[in-house]
């Protein structure tokens, strides 16, 4: 599927010899820049050879061999493949990597992250706070001498539980009783909380007062983390003059799970059922991004049935998701639960076909490495045809009808900004809102994985970028998508679903491999380093939810509080995956 | 009115009155008005917030059960419903969000994190489980628990209220109105539950003690 990465960057280790060299390890692709010609190197490769969006960001921790590696992932939004190119550094504190946020403004938030987890410091980023644990947070989690409280090995399956079955609670053997780990000698009577202090700071440059001569004050507020128009546990802290927002940063991490840990302990397959619970909306895409994935690394074919069976329920998956995003949206803008009744009931439906092909409504666990876990019954086969076939068809035109034009929304929504093509492509977001700023970027076409190659369809975008198209362009997607599904279901051939055996436990070789879908909410992407053992030395999840939401900060600075909502609601964003 | 659940079976009312008097204790009858307005805060956390939603629409329909009231603020709420991964990091607002509420105040532990830690149990940012700083009235097992289980817990809930009386409860009680005051979690290195602190200072000197003798 993917072109070798040889066509394309040849020319990088011949244009900067002696700074960039190519990747040598077995199954590794990309190419290896000095720390200090890092700028120099992602200039060129921005500017010079068009790579223009800048996926993923993040770091590995090569413990044993003393080093610090930075992968970067950047893409072209005219499609095609990527560019892979890292950063190698000594593993010795202070751990230090200079900055691109000046090229790709969209690696603010991974790049803080990167700090937070795994301790990797960008010099020259204005605003480098942790981002997902707290400040004051003792240590470096992704770090792989750093060990939580229930740690119990280094990796799965445990020996106290296989092939002994010797079980015991994990808090017996944690000095506190809990899954806590505290210095040595730590007095917590003597500690002082950092609270937001740092968080206030960096809010604090919008501050200023103004000079006109009016006294008027800016009034920081807090929005989240409860709060019911935040889609969960987020939290964004603006400075308001007046009605208008002269300052946000948004706070996260309320619903970190740690995926990216528990991840690098479980063997492969077990990490499946956890990619469920990342967009806990599209469990079905999120098993597909980490298939693609281990395939990559493991290079097996998948059954041609499943090809079919995976591009069908990824497509319902967005079906629904789109169904909701309409419903929760228009809660948002106050229309309180009519519509999202609407969008439920179809949910219910899709959700019904889950449960019979996969035995669980939302966490449906259904891709194995090569195939899927179950056939499609014919009975569920048929509800999949009444409902591509009759159903949504109508009740898509039925929600349509009943919205669009609806004079509230009309005036809430048109003509209010979003954010403009480039800007979206500098803060690397991907997915709809990408889309309804006029690039016709789907990673469907773009970068075309399973058999999408195969299906006629549009690649849905709009073009003012307001509000008003960031919905338009839903609706546009659940008729492209029940497009695919009409002509996957025509096409769909008899045969296995798997073209491995059954196993628990997969023999995947070394490498490294970089799988990425058009999620319904953006790109999803899952990397992955394994050095030949049943674990993977690296999990990483690349999330859509996360990355898109760099650019709140920039759109939201002078629009209206009201407003803000919406804007959020766009985002689309899920804190399971966001969070991780 | 529900006269088969209001009424106490001893007392012989004449026929012909039936249709107007019911007699029944104080408790009954304010137990029964308080199961039928269970007000849920409307609070999600995770994965198992969105069955809580479907919980609610059309086809579940948890209004049946008077309990479709969400309220966005815990001043107005009775139940707090946690539904999902309890983080370290969530659980200061949580507590706060807790104490807030008005007595009498119900706490279920909806799906395998909030009652357990769940699949993420081991996480560094994860609470085992909420009954680790609230007391948790109903544990609703699943992951996430379907709309029907989270119907069977509500009710399970019920019935719980249905044997609570005014005599004991806590909260017309002077000296244990507060009772459920929980001191909110301090983020520190790790997560500090005020309750704990002598334990945690002895832990942790225990374990210079161990590291010295190495
Ligand atoms: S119990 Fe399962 S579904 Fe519920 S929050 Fe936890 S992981 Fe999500």
């Amino acid at each position: 599927m993917t072109a070798p990465a040889s066509t394309l960057t040849v020319d990088l280790a011949a244009r900067f010899p002696g700074i960039v060299t190519a990747e040598t390890r077995p199954g590794c692709t990309g190419f290896i820049v000095e720390k200090d010609n890092l700028i120099e190197v992602a200039t060129v490769i921005r500017d010079e050879l068009g790579f223009d969006l800048l996926t993923a960001v993040t770091g590995v921790d090569y413990f044993p061999e003393e080093k610090m590696e930075v992968v970067y992932h950047a893409y072209k939004t005219t499609g095609g493949p990527g560019l892979v190119f890292k950063v190698q550094v000594p593993r010795v504190d202070p751990v230090e990597v200079p900055s691109l946020i000046d090229i790709w403004p969209g690696v603010d938030l991974q790049e803080r992250e990167a700090w937070d987890l795994m301790g990797i410091k960008f010099t020259g980023h204005p605003d480098l706070r942790r981002i997902l644990m707290w400040e004051g947070f003792d240590g470096h989690p992704l770090r792989k001498d750093w060990k939580e409280g229930f740690y119990e090995e280094d990796t799965k399956p445990f020996k106290s539980r296989w092939p002994d079955g010797q079980f015991y609670m994990a808090e017996e053997k944690n000095p506190f009783n809990d899954n806590l780990t505290f210095p040595t000698n730590f007095d917590p009577e003597k500690w002082i909380p950092e609270g937001d202090a740092l968080l206030y700071g960096a809010l604090a440059r919008y501050t200023v007062k103004q000079e006109d001569g009016m006294s008027t004050d800016r009034i920081v507020i807090n929005m989240g983390p409860h709060h019911p128009s935040t889609h969960g546990v987020f939290r964004a802290v603006m400075t308001l003059d007046g009605e208008t927002i002269v300052g946000l940063k948004p706070v996260l991490g309320y619903l970190h799970r740690n995926h990216d840990k528990i991840g690098e302990r479980n063997t492969y397959l077990q990490n499946m059922p956890f990619t469920d619970r990342l967009d806990y909306f599209n469990s079905m895409t999120n098993n597909f991004g980490y298939a693609l994935a281990v395939e990559k690394l493991m290079g097996i074919p998948v059954a041609e049935r499943a090809e079919y069976i995976r591009i069908i329920v990824s497509e319902l998956s967005r079906v629904q998701n789109h169904l909701i995003f309409i419903g929760t949206l228009l809660n948002d803008l106050g229309a309180m639960y009519t519509p999202s009744l609407y969008a439920f009931e179809e949910r219910e439906l899709i959700l019904d076909i889950f449960e019979e092909i996969s035995g669980a409504r939302m966490m449906c666990n259904y891709f194995r490495f090569g195939g899927v876990v179950r056939d499609i019954p014919d009975s569920a086969m048929k509800k999949i045809k009444d409902l591509v076939y009759d159903r949504l068809q109508a009740k898509t035109d039925e929600l349509d009808r009943m919205l669009t034009e609806n004079e509230i929304l009309v005036s809430r929504m048109k003509d209010v900004p979003m954010i403009s093509a480039e800007d979206a492509i500098r803060y690397s977001v991907t997915g709809p809102v990408l889309r309804a700023a006029g690039v016709p970027y789907d990673i469907r076409r773009a970068d075309p994985y399973g058999i999408y190659d195969r299906f006629d369809f549009d690649v849905a975008v709009r073009h003012n970028g307001d509000l008003m198209d960031n919905y338009l362009i839903r609706i546009d997607e659940i008729r492209q998508s029940l497009r695919i599904l009409e002509q996957a279901i025509k096409q769909i051939p008899e045969g296995p679903i798997n073209s491995q055996k059954p196993a628990y436990q997969v023999r995947v070789p070394a490498g490294e491999a970089y799988g990425r879908i058009e999620s319904p909410k953006g790109e999803l992407a899952f990397y992955l380093v394994s050095n030949g053992k049943p674990n993977p030395w690296r999990y990483h999840v690349r999330p859509a939810s996360f990355v898109n939401l760099n650019a709140l900060e920039k759109i939201s600075i002078g629009a209206k509080i009201a407003d803000f909502v919406v804007i959020l609601a766009m985002f689309d964003i899920v804190m399971g995956e966001c969070d991780r | 009115m529900d006269n088969e659940k209001l009424s106490l079976p001893q007392y012989d009312i004449p026929e012909d009155m039936q249709h107007a008097i019911a007699v029944t204790t104080l408790d009954r009858l304010y137990n029964w008005g308080r199961r039928s307005s269970v007000w849920p805060l409307m609070f999600g956390l995770a994965c198992c917030a969105i069955e809580m939603i479907a919980a609610q629409t059309a086809r579940y329909d948890m209004a049946r059960f008077g309990m479709e009231v969400m309220r966005p603020t815990p001043r107005q709420a009775d139940l707090l419903l946690v539904s999902g991964t309890v983080t370290k990091k969530m659980v200061p607002a949580i507590v706060r969000l807790y104490n807030q509420m008005p007595e009498p105040k119900y706490v279920v532990a909806m799906g395998a994190c909030a009652s357990g830690g769940g699949p993420f149990k081991e996480g560094y940012n994860v609470v085992a489980g909420i009954d680790k700083f609230l007391p948790v009235d109903v544990y609703i097992p699943g992951c996430p628990p379907t709309p029907q289980a989270l119907i069977a817990g509500m009710i399970k809930l019920q019935e719980k209220i249905d044997k609570q009386t005014m005599k004991t409860n806590r909260w017309y009680d002077k000296k244990k109105v507060d009772a459920n005051y929980v001191p909110v979690p301090v983020l520190g290195p790790d997560l500090m539950d005020p309750r704990r602190y002598d334990e945690l200072k002895a832990a942790a000197a225990a374990k210079a003690t161990q590291q010295e003798s190495a």
